[in-house]
């Protein structure tokens, strides 16, 4: 592998972690620390012991995450600057998202996530535009409107937990509470955890493959919110008011993104293992690279997953009077947990590698699918708040 | 086990057996099976009542289901043995892999050959001229740097310098399948294993019929130092409960409780939409280990824990909200309503004109807020819900068995400018109700109704009106024998459709009439029947002194809705009307109880897995050796190295390491002969 020798160094022989930070990322630490402590002292009246933890949690952890991963920063800054805008545009009336031109055709929450949608969309075109004709160019597009998609993405959530809180009093609720919702996460994690990858393999042509399962999930989301107006604000009933839905679902959808990414790797895979010598098999990661990115993703996917599972049980312990039940939801959880626990047996004990378990993600994703959607279209269960 | 028992294996049966325990074929089986095997619980709705099954799949296929246990998969013998299985077979793994593993933690192999490390996949051999001890010491100080651990020990000849990172990665694999163990045991202790073992030695019996508890027999009463259990009660305001109900199969056991509960109040808040907002309960704990009493508020989410037991707000329901009910008769709806007072829950004997009738009163709601679909029209406000009031639910039982269930609404309900009450009926609980609307007199009350009902079931009423209508007909002139036909008729017809409604018409004129005239000579009909039933109306108001000069459009429309309403009556179905007069709301809190000690072991579990699956996906152990020995004045390395489990990443770091270890002790490659 030609990689050069100050690269390698970068990698292996790092000066310790904090004399590695530049100024700008002590800027950011002081940025993100100042705005936790306005929020902090701002919010403190509504907030009891766990959400104090889970916004001292999240302070912590943006800082962390822009140090490691710095485009994390610039995001943050943007999202938080268009989301501040939209809550200041909004005030205390929620009618001025009709009135306010900046809200109602750029960041009230709803018109954002249409930008969003918007966004992916053309990022895939881009992507497969960039990967049909090699155009560089076409690719760093791809990136671009992706950024920009999740973006909106995140200023549509963040302004549309204002706007719940607008909605009436004691409506107010964070927004990845019902299938609308968190398919807008889903879209956001996913593309986010891709950018990532994008990043550290130096390789734009799998865009094409993930922004395909995104732009999926945008498709669904626009049908779900035209035809059944799934974009309104509706309360939540009381299992659902409590500080866990801040934790997790986020990270279940770390693991769904996981999951879908893996398996457009493992399409992705098998395209290209199959001519070897074609346009796609030039364009793509080799092989190695791709299985070892599935497995990566896999393997990031079920650490979060397991997360999920794991404070899901200890929600339900509270809400429900059992950590587990065996509600459809639940029994789902551990079918797709333990599916993927199979495949990383096969790879990382038995040593499987490429084709078979290239399929097995594919197959996993439509596990991971009936999970996260069949369940509410087709079962009744403790999860119905997600119905179709 | 030991190296040599490895290289040697004895075939004796529990060798073998362990073997086949501990394969990685059977542990993935297993995975799949299980995953398979709890989707039929996912998609065959679980714990039900037993009669839905059986209407669902038929006797024969019922039977089959039940046996094979699908109606609780997941207590099934044969899921928890499968279950027991992954349990046994992680077991053995660890059991069989921690020794080598920790060995490999552990031990440096400073007593490699130069041959094995030769075989090495990333392995490199160089030449220099700084002496062995000051290349040794170069390497180790910069390994030290790069987060390696080392020993270094001398051979006859050669030295070996071994190092490792990352060794607890290791950890992960141990870890992560131990928490699977651990997290098995807890489910266990907490599961209902217990009582499976009980039903089969005969010391416990399900409970299948609906008994007040003092009469629950003791096979059914487990006392309270139960282990684990997870149960449910409603117990209403100012009420009291030492017990729960565990769901099993097809019944119930009782649970009682080492303490008992006292519900002090239930409070419950509703969106604009209805939907319950919040609910709590005020609950005092009477227990003679306590000094006094202890009251605490427990809401959705915030669950109360006391001696082991947590007890979370799960429902609510109706507590037996008192009820004043007045039952007008639909056969002889001229007589002063029965006043029936009763509670919600209670089952009232009700003697009617078609025989014995079971008044089950099922339920009571206080509210009942629906989308606002009349918002802005006549007399509605332009809100977007509306709150049609309290309702009883309730089933009118026949002697026979049979029994169909009611909806009836409190207030008076404002449609099209006029109020009315709703009643609505079903057959069947999945049905959705059919409403009937009883149009309500200008003091607001159902008595003008019932009046006219009356009326039109009064035998000489109706031949009276009838036969005046006839005398005024001018198309029957002055035939008296055609007079008397015409009045028979009307009467008859008018009867019919007040006692068996408007299809009994449609299927008298089908009946009787050539198919050619029927849809005029049912106009006629209807119009007959109209023709009698307003002339009563108008005598009716008549005699209440009414100007009939003028009749207004408000007593215009009463009469069409008690046409309506009147074509009704019949598949309505009921003897009585019960009007709902007055009542006292009685709620009951659902709560839930669980005594689950494995709960803290399953989090332990829990916690145990996650870092295992860090440690073994992020935290990768690499091993390297240099092996150093003086020849001809030249100090020659060999040095290899190996990732566990990871190829494509260890080959970087591999390159990385070969040339910066070469750097340090300033080496080239050797010339390879």
């Amino acid at each position: 592998m030609s990689v050069s020798r100050e690269a390698l160094e970068n990698e292996f022989d790092k000066p310790p972690f904090f004399k590695r930070l530049s100024s700008y990322d002590w800027v950011w630490a002081v940025l993100v620390v100042v705005g936790t402590l306005y929020a902090f002292t701002y919010y403190r009246e509504w907030m009891d012991v766990y959400e104090e933890v889970i916004l001292l949690g999240a302070g912590i952890g943006l800082v962390a995450f822009g140090w490691l991963w710095k485009p994390m920063r610039l995001f943050s800054v943007a999202v938080a600057l268009l989301s501040l805008a939209g809550i200041l545009l909004y005030g205390d009336d929620l009618a001025r998202n009709e009135s306010s031109f900046f809200l109602k055709y750029l960041i009230s929450g709803q018109t954002a996530i249409m930008w969003m949608s918007a966004s992916f969309i053309m990022a895939t075109l881009a992507y497969y535009f960039s990967l049909a004709t090699g155009s560089r160019f076409s690719g760093k597009v791809g990136t671009s409107l992706t950024w920009v998609a999740v973006v909106m993405g995140t200023v549509g959530l963040m302004v549309r937990w204002r706007e719940t809180h607008l909605s009436g009093p004691d409506m107010g609720y964070i927004p990845v509470s019902n299938l609308y919702e968190v398919f807008v996460m889903f879209a956001v994690m996913t593309a986010m955890m891709y950018l990532h990858y994008e990043r550290s393999f130096r390789n734009r042509a799998m865009g094409a493959f993930v922004l395909t399962v995104i732009s999926a999930a945008v498709a669904f989301l626009l049908w779900y919110s035209f035809t059944r107006g799934a974009h309104e604000i509706q309360p939540l009933v009381p299992a659902l008011q409590s500080w866990w839905m801040k934790i997790h679902v986020p990270a279940n959808f770390i693991g769904y993104g996981g999951f879908a990414i893996a398996s457009m790797m493992g399409i992705a895979y098998l395209l290209a293992e199959r001519r070897p010598q074609g346009m796609l098999a030039r364009r793509l990661p080799s092989l190695d690279e791709m299985d070892d990115m599935m497995y990566r993703a896999i393997a990031l996917g079920f650490a979060f997953f397991t997360l999920a599972t794991i404070l899901g049980a200890m929600w339900a312990a509270e809400a429900w009077g059992g950590y587990w039940s065996w509600d459809p939801k639940e029994t789902w959880a551990l079918i797709v947990w333990l599916n993927y626990a199979a495949w990383l047996h096969m790879r990382l004990t038995k040593g499987w590698r490429g084709g078979v378990l290239a399929w097995w993600a594919i197959i996993g994703l439509f596990i991971t699918l009936f999970a996260f959607l069949g369940v509410n279209m087709f079962l009744s269960g403790l999860h119905s708040y997600g119905s179709l | 086990m030991t190296e040599q028992q490895r290289q040697k294996p004895r075939h004796s049966f529990g060798s073998v057996l362990l073997e086949f325990l501990g394969s990685m074929n059977l542990a993935i089986t297993l995975l799949m099976v299980i995953a398979v095997a709890s989707v039929i619980g996912t998609v065959l709705q679980q714990n039900e009542p037993y009669n839905n099954y059986v209407m669902k799949f038929g006797p024969f296929w019922f039977e089959v289901y039940r046996t094979l246990g699908l109606y609780q998969v997941y207590s099934a013998t044969w899921f928890l043995i499968l279950l027991g299985f992954l349990l046994i077979s992680t077991s053995v793994c660890v059991y069989r892999n921690t020794p080598s593993i920790i060995r490999d933690m552990r031990q440096f192999r400073l007593d490699v050959q130069a041959k094995s490390l030769r075989s090495f996949h990333h392995q490199d051999e160089w030449e220099t001229s700084v002496p062995a001890q000051q290349a040794l010491q170069s390497v180790n100080t910069r390994l030290k740097k790069l987060g390696y651990r080392s020993r270094i020990k001398s051979h006859d000849g050669h030295t070996v310098l071994a190092g490792m990172k990352g060794r607890s990665g290791r950890l992960g694999y141990i870890f992560s399948h131990v928490s699977i163990v651990v997290i098995c045991l807890g489910g266990l202790l907490d599961g209902n294993i217990g009582l499976k073992i009980g039903e089969l030695r005969g010391n416990i019996a399900v409970e299948t019929r609906d008994l007040p508890i003092n009469q629950v027999p003791a096979e059914s009463l487990l006392a309270a130092n139960s282990t684990s259990f997870r149960g449910s009660v409603n117990i209403p305001e100012g009420a009291r409960a030492n017990f729960v109900f565990l769901g099993m199969r097809d019944g119930y056991l009782v649970q009682e409780l080492p303490f008992t509960i006292e519900l002090e109040d239930f409070r419950i808040e509703h969106y604009p939409s209805g939907q319950p907002k919040s609910y709590e309960s005020t609950l005092i704990i009477h227990d003679d280990e306590l000094d006094e009493p202890l009251r605490k508020v427990i809401a959705v989410n915030h669950p109360l824990i006391y001696k082991d037991h947590a007890i979370y707000q799960a429902s609510f329901a109706d507590g037996g909200s008192k009820l004043d009910i007045a039952a007008w008769s639909m056969d002889h709806p001229g007589v002063d309503p029965l006043p029936i007072r009763a509670e919600v829950g209670s089952n009232v004997q009700l003697n009617t004109p078609r025989g014995p009738y079971m008044l089950e009163l099922i339920d009571f709601k206080r509210f009942n807020v629906f989308p606002n679909e009349d918002a802005g029209s006549d007399g509605v406000d332009s809100s977007p819900y509306r709150n049609f009031g309290a309702s009883v639910i309730f089933k009118m039982r026949a002697a026979d068995g049979e029994a169909r269930e009611y909806i009836n609404y409190q207030s008076p309900v404002l449609l099209d400018g006029r109020y009315f009450y709703l009643t609505g009926v079903r057959e069947n609980t999945n049905e959705d109700y059919r409403y009937m609307h009883i149009p309500l007199d200008e003091k607001g009350r159902v008595d003008r109704f019932m009046e006219m009902l009356a009326m039109a079931r009064n035998p000489d009423v109706l031949e009276r009106i009838a036969r005046r209508q006839a005398e005024n007909d001018p198309s029957l002139s002055e035939d008296a024998g055609m007079q008397d036909q015409f009045a028979v008729a009307a009467a008859s017809l008018v009867r019919v459709f007040i006692e068996r409604g408007i299809d009994a018409v449609v299927e008298q004129t089908e009946r009787l009439v050539p198919e050619g005239e029927r849809s005029s000579v049912l106009t006629s009909y209807i119009g007959i029947i109209q023709g009698v039933l307003g002339t009563i109306y108008l005598d009716m108001l008549a005699a209440d002194g009414h100007d009939m000069s003028e009749i207004s459009e408000q007593q215009a429309n009463f009469f069409d809705d008690f046409f309506t309403a009147a074509s009704l009556i019949a598949p309505y179905g009921s003897p009585l009307y019960l009007e709902l007069k007055q009542f006292e709301h009685v709620e009951a809190s659902g709560l839930q109880i669980t005594k689950a000690p494995g709960q803290n072991i399953v989090y332990f579990g829990s916690a145990m897995l996650m870092l295992g699956l860090l440690l073994m996906f992020y935290v990768h152990h690499r091993r390297l050796w240099l092996m150093v020995s003086e020849k001809n004045g030249k100090t020659e390395i060999l040095f290899a190295a190996s990732g566990h489990r990871q190829r494509s990443d260890f080959d970087r770091e591999f390159d990385f390491l070969k040339d910066d270890l070469r750097r340090v002790t300033g080496a080239t490659p050797t010339q390879s002969e």
